[in-house]
């Protein structure tokens, strides 16, 4: 009981009046933050929305240029580093300071993978004269322009996601950190809780992302 | 010296704008001095007269503050169908009005009439026509603002936009750049002269030197050589541009568009945009080897092909006639 | 005399200051910072108004001109109005309010201030480096392509000022949702605190877009990504939506705390609770709804299509009752009240003028025949500053006047400040009234060369402008002054309900030595007035 309260206490910050409250307002905070993550990159999803109404051919074609099987995968990878931070929360809910740690680094793992699965892909597409700029040639239409606008919309979503994936592996590292310190008990775990919120938002991105980017009108030539 | 405080009515628009503007100030002024009194009145009569006074709360009443609502509310909705419907009509420019060609770029209006006639900065156009400016602008957005008319529309890189008027007036009118433009964008304005109509044909007469734009086109077409697939039986890799104006046209993607200035254009700078049914795509695009002036001067030749005259067409230079009540009269007013 | 501890003297160093989670010292932290921006914009606004006396661009090059107002722009909006109501008097005085001891996340709070400042540093380093030229609105494509000016430097302080904006947004909303004291439910919340939680809505919201946009233009003038550039089949157009979908809500930032701050004076100087308290709250939400939906009216000669401008015309009427609403809820609740003309009271019955003038002008332009002819003109800009400067400017001169006694436990000298608010509403109005007439005439903004028969009217706004800036100035010193002369307060020298008057002047670092439990409805004057006015 003691130690409860003593976990309590450490944590407790002045402003609030009692754990649950704190709890409470740091869950609610994350909520809300990733709102405003939701309208950051719908402006992103406005835009490429709208330019996909008005090039459907050439944003086909250029859909199909990308790999649907690595994209595939790495939508596979996110989802299972989604599942291994619900593990690490439940982890943490349950007081087991070993599986947390387990879980969180399993996570970390996975999504660094992601990130360079993403890396061979940009790369791809580095190779392929698809990155817009000077040396941006993509074969098969006339509409240049068009077809760039594509891709620089394709580069600064997946960019965007993966600038929240790199912070998010950096939460992980952060979380680790405390975690092999014993920092997480089961009454006062809410930092792992609003991570795995985080990283949570990240991977349903991406669940959007990929549908968008890699697989509508893929049938196009 | 002279202070206006009140810009001059000189299109068909003018009065109704001036009419809405009346009724706002009446409902503004209203409403003002309403409030204005009763803060006056209110702030004297209730008046602190002792440090411990504690007046009663007064209860809202729900059909106060529905009353207060609504009927402003009624008010404002009559403010909306008002504008609404001049806004309505200044999109709608008449099937007989005549058109200009505007392309805007930093810092100037460079004007072109179907005749052949080019201003800079300056439009002529005669009075109790419809007049209807299609344009675009080269750079980056501008506005064209012509304020005794009370009329205003942002000219966009890129797109064709309209404006339309009746000059009712003659005399010379303020034109304003009203889209912030860059370095001289206080400077980017000019005069827009409305003439009676035969001293409009007089004026229109001086353009025969250039050659109406529909002349200028058919020679620019030649020079890009358009002709060679474009031909005229249908024949070649493109389509016919003849009667092609106006028509409506079927795409390789099974959307149905009309053949208006916005397509001929865009079929001139980004050819594989639309692609027409049953051809390829094998047109190289022209952007970079043609100004917005030659796809002005194309398209006016394309409409030339076209069996109905086309919307606004004036009189050919051959045809100009001088005689008063004759070529020019205008028709009735909107 | 003053040996009691407070949160102005519990720690001296700068340290304590830069470092602090107080929400009262960030108060303060803020409230220099926004002065500062105040003067840099009012700098730019004083040389534009000089300039503008004569029709010829004869005391700056257009260069320079274009700068000038493009930085008073930048500088007043985002730097100066959006974060001052709820950055300073809503930092200090909602967590007190609603009883809490700060906000639910001070260190979050210290980070909105500092990024507040490192994006008020990039946008000073764009002035000084040589300008912007864009306009605030900076619209596509010029600003990503034709400009030559530090448009990054100054988009990148917009966006960095921007999640300044959005994180004390987060904080309040968390705030009121999960601190309010026992026994303060939402309808006995005061109205400023109902205000700023609906202006945290929007800011949560409607800051992101703008802060994506400007990575967009950000990414089509370093990478020429073409998506506002139509030779590479991007829209320019698209950019003036994208813009205006924060934009339009952004005024709403800008004036919903405004009101808050009038509520809460209107009700203190007439000893009543404020007519139609529930009205007055569901229309500061309504105002917050609606104002998402109106963004199209300031694209009606855009290009934009016909029927969306029809959509947005008519929304716009709508936003625009909830706000009327409010005037006339504020006017009742003078009937039969008690009224002191102190000079928190002035400033709200001019804010009230003021804000009338400029809302009604609000419906002018949302009648879309009519906004054909001005916008873009003098009428519009006076529009704009009838509802930023009449509006919400008065109103925080008026909440600063308010609590300023709660703030520093002094008293400002009353009749200097009445006197400071009779000439800041001449010099206002003589400043832009000329302007609605210039409008309609079709004078264009942003145009510093124009046709002569204009400049008499440009004249008298000048003359207006420089009784508004001594109009300013008065403040400014008697404030400072009364810190060192002014005369000692206690607890409640208004006489005011509200739990932020049930504690010291100046407020102990903890707020409350107590957590107070609220039993009454908001303005219960019966509670404060009982023999005489409370005098702590």
């Amino acid at each position: 009981m003691a130690e409860h309260a003593h976990a309590e206490s450490l944590a407790l910050r002045e402003q609030f009046d009692t754990a649950e409250q704190q709890k409470e307002s740091s869950t609610f905070g994350m909520w809300i933050f990733l709102i405003t993550e939701v309208m950051f990159f719908g402006g992103l999803f406005l835009a490429y929305t709208i330019y996909r109404n008005t090039y459907p051919t050439v944003f086909g074609m250029a859909s199909t240029s990308l790999n649907a099987v690595i994209g595939a995968l790495n939508t596979a990878v996110l989802l299972c580093s989604s599942f291994t931070m619900v593990m690490a929360v439940r982890a943490a809910q349950l007081g087991k300071r070993k599986a947390i740690i387990v879980f969180l680094i399993l996570t970390l793992l996975l999504g660094l993978v992601f990130l360079g699965v993403k890396a061979y892909e940009w790369n791809e597409k580095y190779v392929e004269h698809h990155i817009p700029g000077a040396s941006f040639h993509f074969e098969g239409t006339a509409q240049q322009g068009p077809a760039q606008l594509f891709f620089s919309l394709y580069f600064a979503m997946t960019g965007l996601h993966a600038l929240h994936m790199v912070i998010g592996a950096g939460i992980l590292c952060w979380l680790l950190y405390h975690a092999a310190r014993g920092r997480f008990t089961a009454e006062y775990m809410t930092p792992v809780d609003i991570a795995g919120l985080y990283w949570h938002f990240v991977d349903i991105i991406w669940i959007f992302l990929f549908p968008l980017l890699y697989l509508i009108d893929r049938h196009m030539k | 010296m002279k202070v206006p405080l009140f810009p001059e009515q000189a299109s068909n628009f003018a009065p109704d704008v001036d009419h809405l503007l009346y009724y706002l100030v009446a409902v503004s002024v209203f409403f003002t001095v309403l409030i204005f009194a009763a803060i006056f009145y209110f702030a004297i009569r209730y008046r602190r007269r002792s440090e411990h006074e504690l007046p009663e709360p007064v209860h809202a009443g729900l059909a106060l503050e529905i009353a207060w609502s609504v009927i402003p509310f009624g008010l404002t909705m009559i403010m909306f169908g008002w504008g609404a419907n001049i806004f309505f009509k200044e999109s709608r420019p008449p099937k007989d009005a005549a058109q200009v060609y505007v392309v805007a770029k930093q810092w100037m209006w460079k004007v072109q009439h179907m005749e052949g006639q080019r201003e800079i900065n300056e439009l002529h156009i005669p009075v109790g026509r419809p007049v209807k400016l299609v344009m675009t602008s080269e750079d980056v957005i501008h506005s064209f603002f012509v304020p005794a008319f009370r009329t205003k529309q942002d000219v966009v890189p890129g797109r064709y936009s309209t404006t339309w008027f009746t000059a009712t007036k003659p005399g010379k009118y303020h034109l304003f750049c009203a889209e912030y433009c860059g370095t001289k964008h206080s400077g980017m304005g000019g005069w827009v002269y409305a003439m009676e109509p035969q001293d409009y044909q007089i004026w229109l007469s001086g353009g025969r030197a250039f050659g109406s734009l529909a002349e200028n086109g058919e020679k620019l077409y030649q020079d890009l050589a358009c002709g060679n697939c474009h031909k005229v039986d249908g024949s070649g890799r493109c389509p016919s541009l003849a009667g092609l104006f106006g028509r409506n046209v079927q795409l390789a993607d099974g959307r149905v568009v009309k053949a208006d200035e916005a397509y001929l254009r865009e079929s001139i700078l980004q050819p594989n945009a639309k692609v027409v049914a049953g051809y390829q795509p094998l047109m190289p695009t022209f952007q970079g080897l043609v100004t917005e002036e030659g796809v002005l001067q194309l398209i006016e030749y394309i409409k030339s092909l076209s069996p109905q005259p086309a919307a606004g067409a004036g009189t050919t230079p051959a045809e100009i006639n001088v005689n008063p009540g004759a070529a020019g009269a205008a028709p009735s007013n909107r | 005399m003053e040996t009691r501890e407070h949160y102005l003297n519990a720690g001296h160093s700068l340290k304590s200051w830069l470092l602090t989670k107080d929400h009262k010292r960030i108060a303060i932290l803020y409230l220099i910072t926004v002065t500062i921006f105040f003067f840099i914009g009012g700098i730019f606004a004083s040389l534009i108004r000089v300039e503008l006396m004569t029709p010829q661009g004869d005391l700056v090059s257009s260069e320079t001109y274009n700068k000038l107002f493009t930085m008073h722009g930048v500088a007043m909006i985002f730097f100066f109005l959006i974060p001052s109501i709820p950055a300073t008097l809503g930092n200090f005085f909602l967590p007190m309010m609603i009883g809490a001891r700060d906000l639910a996340f001070p260190r979050v709070n210290l980070l909105s201030w500092y990024l507040l400042v490192i994006g008020g540093a990039f946008a000073l380093f764009a002035m000084l480096a040589g300008g912007v030229d864009t306009g605030w609105t900076f619209y596509t494509p010029y600003s990503t392509t034709y400009s030559n000016t530090w448009v990054i430097a100054t988009a990148l302080g917009i966006f960095v000022a921007g999640f300044s904006s959005i994180l004390t947004g987060l904080n309040f909303i968390v705030t009121v949702h999960r601190m309010r004291a026992p026994g303060l439910t939402w309808f006995r919340m005061p109205l400023f605190v109902w205000a700023n939680y609906a202006t945290a809505v929007i800011q949560v919201l409607g800051t992101p877009v703008v802060a994506v946009t400007i990575v967009l233009v950000f990414c089509e003038r370093v990478f020429h990504i073409g998506i506002f550039d139509p030779a590479l089949g991007g829209d320019p157009v698209l950019f003036q939506h994208m813009f205006w979908f924060y934009s339009h809500p952004a005024v709403y930032i800008m004036v919903l705390p405004a009101m808050g701050v009038i509520s809460e004076i209107i009700s203190v100087y007439s000893r009543k609770p404020v007519f139609g308290y529930h009205f007055v709250a569901f229309s500061s939400m309504a105002i917050a709804v609606i104002g998402f939906l109106v963004w199209g009216h300031h694209l009606f000669v855009s290009t934009q299509s016909v029927y969306a401008g029809l959509v947005f015309s008519f929304l716009s009427y709508f936003v625009a009752i909830p706000s009327a609403v409010k005037v006339f809820n504020w006017t009742a609740t003078l009937y039969k009240g008690s009224i002191s003309y102190a000079t928190p009271m002035l400033y709200a019955f001019g804010f009230i003028g003021l804000f009338t003038i400029g809302g009604l002008t609000g419906l002018f332009v949302a009648s879309l025949g009519f906004d054909v002819h001005v916008t873009d003109t003098y009428f519009v800009v006076a529009h704009f500053h009838y509802v930023m400067v009449g509006g919400t400017i008065m109103a925080f001169l008026g909440g600063l006047h308010y609590w300023w006694p709660k703030m520093t436990g002094r008293m400002y000298p009353e009749n200097w400040a009445k006197l400071s608010a009779a000439i800041i509403f001449i010099g206002f109005n003589l400043t832009f009234f000329p302007q609605f007439i210039l409008g309609y005439l079709g004078m264009p903004r942003r145009y510093h060369v124009y046709p002569d028969e204009f400049q008499v009217l440009h004249v008298l706004s000048t003359a207006g402008a420089s009784v508004l800036a001594i109009g300013y100035l008065f403040p400014m010193v008697y404030l400072m002054w009364s810190l060192r002369y002014g005369e000692v307060v206690g607890r409640n020298p208004w006489g005011a309900t509200g739990l932020e008057w049930k504690t010291q002047s100046p407020p102990p670092v903890h707020n409350f030595d107590e957590i107070p439990v609220v039993t009454h409805e908001a303005y219960d004057y019966s509670t404060v007035i009982k023999e005489g006015v409370e005098v702590g």
